[in-house]
């Protein structure tokens, strides 16, 4: 198959009327899915565009999805904009992207309208009579390279980056992903990740691909634990694939303690480190699922290499990222682009068709990130270089150590955060912690949550890490802060880090 | 209580909890800050805030956080 929306509506026919996508308040089967997507997709026909971004302003919601695929039914791609991000980063992604529509719903008609001259609301275009002929003529026209979504990821240059993904980007991950995690019509999605970030692909692609059901689980219900397990029971949720933020969340308030998930099979995670702490609070209340470690930035669709979890951890050991994805080739270039063969740590990089086709209106930093294949004189070969510094263990493992900007010189030694953190969030009473470098005073900055005092901190690290690793600043505080895709802001605490120091 | 309000207030300076009775319906607290919240109290009260405490109900109000928290000191 070379389009997405063939998946749809083969799992349509087999499917028929069962329940693709569920929300809190709707829920969509298949058959009911593919028309509003279609009505939506005839509807956008009249804008008389291919290969176009038309973005969407909604919240997470069955009706969203509907959006997106009608979108790539009008033969244009989609990018989710998130309804709670400030209007001037909204403005910043718009000027880079030129959307030629921007889709909402009466909720949010009055931002949309403020942002966007062509505005079309999802509850109008519902009403739409579907014209297949039509679509069928612009489904003829349409590739498998064709850009499917963009992803916006926040740039260093504070300019966000749209990452352009295919329908063959894809259609090839989600084929891995499928095929290793043993997704099926049996599975049921418990979705945690918001529609604007990577992760959410997976879960929203391979249920399509398999004819499975997703639920999308009501972001408010992360706050209560309790409830939010209920409501996984109701709808038998027996998949996840949650950032390691929300999964930590159930370990530090030892939820398992008091309610169980009798559905649950498979826990997979990505997005950040997994702090194996609390992954192995989950493993000892849950020992018989499935865990995965994936792993992978927005540019190779989603991930490019995974773990699963087949011996046990140490709280201060950290899980490997494993090895690549099938029909995804990774491998280690060192500071002269030369591969490393050996135990030496070196960049990760990645050829294959995970790889996406570049950022959307920003050709230098394309060429940047995206490169011929250093190793390859003799034909064109795209490859991405991820930032990330890892390495092999004795076991043919591959193991993370640090993004390559977080590689620091002091004293003369060359330190890598990651492994600081790695030893502090291990001590028992640690909540989350992050370690940061402060360029201009040279010191390492140990932000940290949790009731421990500063001697039993450096009591707990100085069995596992030597002295010129030791922090430098600590600072307790209540609350960390966290980027709109729940990852701790490193970038935010950089420049601002002092600013948490409780006031006594 | 007045503890109590500086510790909110600490950790979402600008709020005026006095005055807020739906400090989750309207989305002033969101799932992270109540968690952070919950790890906050157990260390400043040395009282032990289980999931089963975890409910919009106790945290609606700075009247009652307050409540919860003098519940769990006296159990």
């Amino acid at each position: 198959m070379k389009n997405i929306l063939e998946y749809l509506e083969y799992s349509t026919e087999l499917y028929k009327d069962k329940i693709a996508f569920t929300d809190e308040e709707n829920e969509l089967s298949y058959r009911k899915c593919l028309n509003d997507s279609k009505r939506i997709g005839t509807y956008l026909l009249k804008l008389n565009k291919k290969r176009k971004p038309i973005a969407v302003l909604m919240d997470k919601n069955v009706e969203s999805l509907t959006c997106f695929f009608g979108i790539v039914y009008s033969g244009n791609f989609y990018v989710v904009i998130d309804s709670k991000m400030p209007q001037d980063r909204i403005q910043k992604i718009f000027e880079t992207l030129e959307p030629i529509a921007l889709i909402t719903d009466h909720k949010y008609e009055e931002l949309a309208t403020s942002l966007h001259q062509h505005v079309c609301i999802y509850e109008d275009m519902m009403s739409t009579s579907i014209n297949e002929e039509k679509l069928q003529m612009i489904r003829n026209q349409m590739i498998d390279t064709d850009p499917l979504y963009a992803l916006f990821t926040s740039g260093s240059t504070g300019i966000p980056k749209g990452v352009v993904i295919s329908h063959r980007n894809v259609i090839t991950y989600a084929n891995w992903f499928v095929n290793t995690f043993d997704i099926n019509n049996h599975t049921q999605f418990g979705s945690q990740t918001p529609f604007y970030f990577s992760m959410s692909v997976s879960d929203v692609f391979s249920t399509i691909l398999t004819g499975a059901t997703l639920h999308i689980l009501p972001k408010k219900l992360f706050s209560f634990p309790v409830k939010l397990f209920e409501y996984m029971n109701k709808k038998k949720v027996n998949t996840i694939y949650w950032v390691p933020s929300a999964l930590c969340i159930i370990a530090n308030l030892k939820v398992l303690d008091y309610v169980d998930l009798p559905y649950l099979e498979k826990v997979l995670f990505a997005g950040e480190v997994m702090p194996t702490k609390q992954l192995n609070y989950w493993i000892k209340k849950k020992p018989h699922l499935m865990y995965a470690n994936l792993f992978g930035p927005t540019e190779t669709t989603d991930i490019c290499t995974y773990y699963i979890v087949d011996r046990a951890f140490k709280d201060d050991e950290s899980l490997p990222i494993g090895k690549a994805c099938q029909n995804c080739d990774v491998f280690l270039l060192d500071e002269n682009n030369q591969e490393v063969l050996d135990q030496s740590e070196g960049e990760l990089c990645v050829r294959g068709s995970f790889l996406a086709m570049g950022y959307y209106n920003n050709l230098l930093k394309t060429k940047e990130a995206f490169i011929q294949n250093p190793l390859n004189h003799s034909y064109p070969e795209m490859i991405y270089r991820t930032g990330d510094l890892v390495k092999y263990n004795d076991r043919g493992e591959l193991i993370y150590i640090t993004r390559k900007d977080f590689q620091i010189k002091h004293m003369g030694y060359r330190i890598e955060l990651g492994e600081i953190e790695t030893a502090v969030s291990s001590l028992e009473k640690i909540q989350s912690s992050v370690v940061i470098y402060d360029r201009k005073q040279d010191k390492i900055v140990l932000i940290y949550v949790g009731k421990i005092s500063e001697e039993d901190i450096m009591k707990g690290i100085s069995q596992k890490i030597p002295q010129y690793m030791y922090p430098q600043i600590f600072i307790k505080t209540r609350n960390l802060p966290y980027n709109q895709n729940g990852k701790i802001d490193r970038k935010w605490l950089n420049d601002h880090y002092l600013e948490l120091k409780e006031k006594k | 209580m007045e503890e109590l309000l500086d510790i909110l207030k600490d950790m979402k300076p600008g709020v005026q909890f006095e005055n807020e009775a739906n400090l989750i319906d309207d989305g002033i607290l969101d799932s992270l800050d109540v968690m952070n919240l919950s790890v906050i109290l157990n260390d400043e009260y040395d009282i032990e805030i289980t999931p089963l405490d975890i409910i919009p109900e106790n945290f609606k109000s700075i009247e009652s956080i307050y409540a919860l928290i003098t519940r769990l000191q006296e159990d």
